[in-house]
């Protein structure tokens, strides 16, 4: 008996729509994210995740009112990351009907900014986001990025991660740069990396493309496993995913 | 036969749209407001809660949620927490070392899970009484859980003629309550307003008990 392995699609939204883009380039139009959100949540998706990747705050009330809706019909944990920039922020994402928010570029500039939300909210609230590249600028090999990998900070990956938690981060989304886009599978050795200095739950992300990707990265040690473009093209569904994990001995729901 | 009627209590907890809204798909009337007239009136009350155990009771104070809990219980009219809004219904919750009085109406203490990996996040299979009237249907099923502390110990004794309470039980590193059926008082530790189908079914069980 014990916690199921969670499969989480996750939905990059812009402007009310869900986009989908190599590497964060080239960004397409893939739906509307509520339908995307229900569809999901009917073929038994065990959180949904949306990124908000609208480039204006002018646009931000869209994906409020993309939540509100969302969470109106699709009665599982909803976490929503992108432009989190305050503990006022996370108070209007949860009244809009988050569960959990994803902070990422804004604790890099105001680490403080986590332990705002941890103490106010809990810290089953508050996910830390990273965007990870491999490097051999840093000691662990892995390097902070931010604009969806475009810019590098000099923060080392796994030691970032390590401060995150104890300021309060209740759980990490960890998305490999390299590995994004490509489906190819995740990066396995970042996940291992992670779960070893992680004492709250970890999320792989990136690189998911085939059936056969995602229990390696339950063997690495990650705790549930987020993907978007394989669903969104309809390659796999998530009952798919769910299959595939139960039949590598993984609990799922 | 009308549609029960549940006050959704109103006191600035986190995210309570969902509560709502998996109340109506249940089959309540709902309103969401903290006015003791109204609170006292409805055929169920809920009280959500998620955060820090004192953070909650403070805001439970304010709306004064203590008295209105205790009025209706006092009455025998259903009341059902959730989440951290069980864990108040506990003596004392202790939350990084620091010991907050709730609203006392079961005895024991709310403390950290022992587990390699904490908050407890995901979907996880309890252990519920054959005669448990919130899982008819369901007991088999996961439910979403998400914290970081809970009650691991049950110490209220019941002597007849009052019906013993029903335990359910759930584990992460250790055996926590996963929920409690105790008279007009239940609570879920786990989010039933977020375990889809399963999660409504304990809800709609719960409205057919007002």
């Amino acid at each position: 008996m014990s916690v199921a392995i969670r499969v989480i699609p996750c939905l990059d939204v812009a402007a009310g729509r869900v986009v989908k883009g190599v590497n964060f380039l080239n960004l397409r139009d893939a739906g509307d994210p509520v339908e995307l959100a229900r569809k999901y949540y009917e073929q038994g998706a065990d959180e949904i995740t949306f990124l908000d990747v609208t480039a204006t705050v002018d646009n931000r009330s869209t994906t409020y009112d993309v939540v509100r809706a969302t969470a109106e019909q699709v009665f599982i944990p909803l976490t929503v990351g992108g432009g989190v920039r305050s503990a006022e922020d996370v108070a209007r994402l949860q009244g809009a009907g988050a569960d959990k928010v994803g902070v990422n570029s804004a604790a890099i500039a105001r680490p403080e900014l986590l332990s705002e939300i941890a103490d106010r909210f809990g810290s089953q609230a508050l996910v830390l986001s990273l965007d990870l590249k491999r490097s051999k600028r840093t000691p662990s090999g892995f390097v902070v990025t931010t604009h969806g990998g475009r810019t590098e900070t000099q923060l080392d990956g796994l030691a970032w991660a390590r401060e995150a938690i104890e300021r309060g981060a209740g759980e990490l989304l960890v998305n490999s740069i390299d590995a994004d886009g490509t489906k190819a599978g995740f990066d396995l050795e970042l996940i291992t990396g992670m779960r070893q200095l992680s004492t709250v739950p970890v999320i792989a992300s990136g690189g998911a493309g085939a059936l056969e990707h995602f229990a390696p990265a339950i063997t690495a040690g990650a705790d549930a496993v987020l993907a978007a473009s394989v669903f969104h093209n309809a390659e796999l569904t998530v009952g798919d995913v769910k299959k595939a994990l139960l039949s590598s001995g993984f609990a799922v729901r | 036969m009308t549609s029960p009627t549940v006050v959704v209590l109103d006191y600035g907890s986190g995210n309570v749209h969902s509560a709502v809204k998996a109340l109506e798909l249940a089959g309540a009337n709902v309103e969401l407001t903290a006015d003791r007239r109204r609170v006292a009136e409805a055929d169920g009350l809920l009280v959500p809660g998620v955060g820090a155990f004192s953070a909650v009771m403070k805001a439970l104070e304010k709306v004064n949620g203590a008295e209105m809990v205790d009025r209706r219980l006092a009455g025998g009219r259903p009341v059902l927490g959730i989440c951290v809004g069980m864990q108040i219904l506990f003596e004392h919750g202790i939350e990084r070392g620091v010991s907050t009085d709730g609203l006392g109406e079961w005895p024991g203490t709310v403390t950290d899970l022992s587990a390699p990996v904490v908050p407890h996040m995901g979907w996880n299979t309890v252990q519920a009484p054959s005669d448990s009237v919130l899982f008819n249907g369901v007991a088999q099923e996961r439910f979403y859980f998400v914290h970081s502390y809970a009650a691991q110990e049950w110490t209220l004794d019941v002597t007849p003629p009052f019906p013993q309470p029903r335990l359910t039980w759930a584990e992460h590193g250790t055996r926590f309550l996963a929920a409690v059926e105790n008279g007009p008082l239940s609570a879920t530790q786990f989010h039933p307003e977020k375990s889809g189908a399963p999660g409504i079914r304990v809800l709609s069980n719960w409205l057919a008990t007002l």
